[in-house]
């Protein structure tokens, strides 16, 4: 089915090869999982597998042989893999590209979107679906065609626990004995039981191990952990608050923003609070509430300086540091040392975050151009930048690998015993296993 | 993240009125065809009769005439303020004088070319709306690849971009939320407000390219313009109710310049 002998790619406009030297076998039938560090080309050599790396682009070395005639492929978000405004439109949309003709198109649509397991009518706005439902549609538009090869570049990772268990569930029941399946995950306990073969890359190049999944229990696992994959019974180290919580910096007081209203929350210097509850239940709104961002609809945010809302924003950095979810949306700057400077933090402070965040090497580095561990600490270094008592991050673990979490959460722990408030919302159970000190759940929409 | 705004329609259901179903290139040529005659007309009659046919033909499209009156608001406000204007400052102040306060000289010439303006952008703004309020956006790329021979690749394309734009509203409010968390707003200064946009719009670009590159590489992985030939999986046969609604767009737009001419 597939066959790669020491083939490697390099980026266009790029010193170092994203992968080189692979040499792998994948026979018919085949479920694989694909593990790696960061940065050890995971994804392009999925690109690669599914024909998505046009000669343009980039350069080629070596042998690679695909020998399928449909290809599917499913990517991690959803939104922008969904082309059509209409479930049944987004499953027919890939039959029509390869020709089938209207009659064959409706049946094979209706029967594997029974296959996922979606649950609505064809008519569906594929815009009013949870993130669990739109993936579950991606799958089945991939699966349509009957793909001899299933390529899985972390499918569930943008998905709460409950969303990312719906997937699974529909990878199980929905793909064929004889579909060829190859997988990316960071998180592999959960789907450790759906492949039969795991092959993890070396950052260097080449494949380092190539061996079945049971042998992750073993020392071999031990050493992925060390590299930063998530591998099943090594859990991250817990940290909890030293010292009793000090002061409250903020309160909510029957707090509604647009249509959402919220139990009260007091967030207290010294200790950290973690906000949980399924896709949609407003986590990320509160945050935003709470950091002073949003106008609330009724009710109140209170701190000792009066409702956040209300301050200019120079004040508010000096206050509250916000870090949101997408580290993109908040760059502004040409390089790393400019975006920190943003604002008028003094050069000293700039290098000394620099230095803690292990960005120094990095400074004259355009932040559009970091790998999603290096953007994610940028993001927390700006939000520290003006020295703010309250820290509000939202989902700031989402997509890291477990090096990068482990030393996000050290991070976190250090800034509570330091006396920082710290709110993250987050629906990864190890955050809140190992950091908060109190969790609030929100439960779905009120 | 996603912001709560309206919860979007859970089911998109189409519109069954016995106009607002027809194929959406015979739609479109009907407007095409209607709004042309009248933007080549200035007689007020002529306009007037082509606003009464608007208003009439308006619940075969399953639109009440009111709630036509209240989705054209922004091209009546425009209506009413050419008129206002031209009453006010237009150059030509020939014929008999209707009002005269002080400035103010009103003429039958220039409430007759307040009216004729106005009532032209009225002819030509509600049929508009009465025919794109009425199209799915994917029966339009539907019938235009069927019925007009446009590009699949365009056409399809242009849909999976018109959906993104839905997003660049929210992703607006979150790099704006994301400025004021780093520091930056524009209190009262027109100067910083003015580079503050500007940079809010970069950033805006910045991830729509992201964004639509990704979507892009998804449509390829799916063998979208892989070279096959593409069918369509909703065929939209041209009916030929289709053909009448052309040929009486054909007639009102004769009629029109029948009126004008008179």
């Amino acid at each position: 089915m597939i066959t790669l002998e020491g083939y490697g790619w390099r980026h266009a406009g790029r010193r170092a090869w994203a992968v080189r030297g692979v040499d792998l076998r994948i026979e018919r039938g085949e479920r694989v999982l694909l593990l790696g560090p960061s940065g050890a080309g995971k994804s392009t050599l999925l690109h690669a597998l599914g024909g998505l790396l046009p000669d343009d682009s980039g350069e080629a070395e070596g042998v690679r042989k695909v020998d399928a005639e449909h290809v599917g492929i499913v990517f991690q978000d959803p939104q922008s893999q969904l082309v059509m405004s209409r479930a049944g439109d987004e499953v027919a949309f890939g039959l029509e590209n390869i020709g089938w003709s209207a009659d064959r198109v409706w049946p094979r649509v209706d029967e594997v979107l029974h296959q996922v397991g979606f649950g609505y009518e064809r008519d569906r706005a594929t815009a009013a679906l949870s993130g669990g439902e739109q993936q579950r549609l991606v799958l089945a538009g991939a699966l349509a065609p009957r793909p001899e090869l299933l390529l899985l570049d972390e499918p569930t990772a943008n998905l709460d626990p409950a969303g990312a268990a719906l997937v699974r569930r529909a990878l199980r029941d929905a793909v064929d004995a004889d579909t060829t399946v190859v997988l990316i995950e960071h998180r592999i306990a959960e789907v450790l039981d759906l492949v039969t073969r795991v092959v993890v890359l070396e950052p260097g190049g080449g494949v380092r191990d190539d061996v079945p999944p049971h042998l992750l229990a073993g020392p071999l696992g031990a050493e992925l952990a060390a590299a930063g994959v998530w591998v099943p019974g090594h859990p991250a180290p817990a940290h909890h608050a030293a010292n009793p919580p000090g002061d409250t910096l903020l309160s909510t007081h029957d707090l509604r923003v647009r249509h959402l209203s919220y139990p009260d929350v007091t967030v207290r210097a010294g200790e950290a609070l973690a906000v949980t509850g399924p896709n949609g239940c407003g986590k990320s709104t509160l945050a935003l509430a709470l950091g002073g961002l949003l106008k609330p609809a009724g009710g109140e945010v209170r701190s000792p300086d009066g409702p956040p809302h209300r301050w200019r924003a120079r004040a508010l950095a000096g206050r509250i540091g916000s870090v949101f979810q997408n580290p993109e949306q908040q760059f502004v700057a040409a390089t790393v040392r400019e975006e920190l400077a943003l604002g008028g933090t003094p050069a000293g402070r700039v290098d000394e975050l620099l230095t803690r965040l292990r960005l120094d090497r990095l400074a004259g580095a355009n932040p559009f151009t970091l790998s999603g561990g290096e953007a994610r600490r940028l993001s927390v270094a700006t939000a520290l930048a003006a020295r703010p008592r309250l820290l509000i991050l939202d989902e700031p673990t989402f997509g890291q690998d477990r090096r990068t979490w482990i030393e996000l959460v050290d991070m976190l722990a250090a800034l509570r015993d330091d006396g920082h408030g710290v709110v993250t919302v987050t629906h990864d159970p190890d955050v809140v296993a190992a950091l908060a000190d109190r969790t609030l759940e929100l439960g779905p929409t009120s | 993240m996603t912001l709560p705004t309206a919860a979007p329609r859970a089911s998109l259901q189409r519109s069954d009125a016995l106009l607002a179903r027809r194929t959406p290139v015979a739609k479109i040529v009907f407007l095409a065809l209607f709004t042309t005659s009248a933007l080549f007309t200035r007689d007020v009659a002529a306009l007037g009769f082509a606003l009464v046919v608007t208003f009439a033909v308006a619940p075969l499209f399953g639109i009440t005439p009111w709630g036509l009156l209240r989705r054209g608001w922004p091209a009546l406000l425009g209506a009413a303020t050419v008129v206002l204007s031209l009453a006010l400052f237009a150059a030509d102040r020939s014929g008999t004088v209707l009002v005269d306060f002080g400035p103010i000289v009103i003429t039958s010439t220039v409430l007759g070319n307040a009216l004729s303006l106005a009532l032209r952008l009225l002819a030509i703004a509600l049929p508009s709306i009465l025919v794109f309020s009425t199209t799915d956006p994917t029966d339009l790329a539907d019938s235009l690849i069927q019925h007009a021979r446009v590009s699949p690749r365009f056409a399809i394309g242009a849909l999976a971009a018109f959906r993104l734009v839905g997003l660049l509203g929210d992703e607006w409010r979150m790099i704006a939320m994301a400025r004021r968390a780093r520091g930056i707003d524009a209190g009262r200064n027109p100067v910083r407000w003015f580079t503050l946009f500007a940079s809010t719009a970069f950033g805006l670009l910045v991830g729509a390219i992201r964004r639509g590159t990704r979507l892009a590489v998804a449509m390829d992985a799916r063998g979208f313009d892989s070279g096959l030939p593409r069918t369509v999986a909703r065929p939209m046969p041209w009916r030929p109710a289709d053909w009448l609604l052309v040929a009486a767009g054909a007639l009102l737009a004769a009629a029109i310049q029948l009126i004008a001419h008179r």
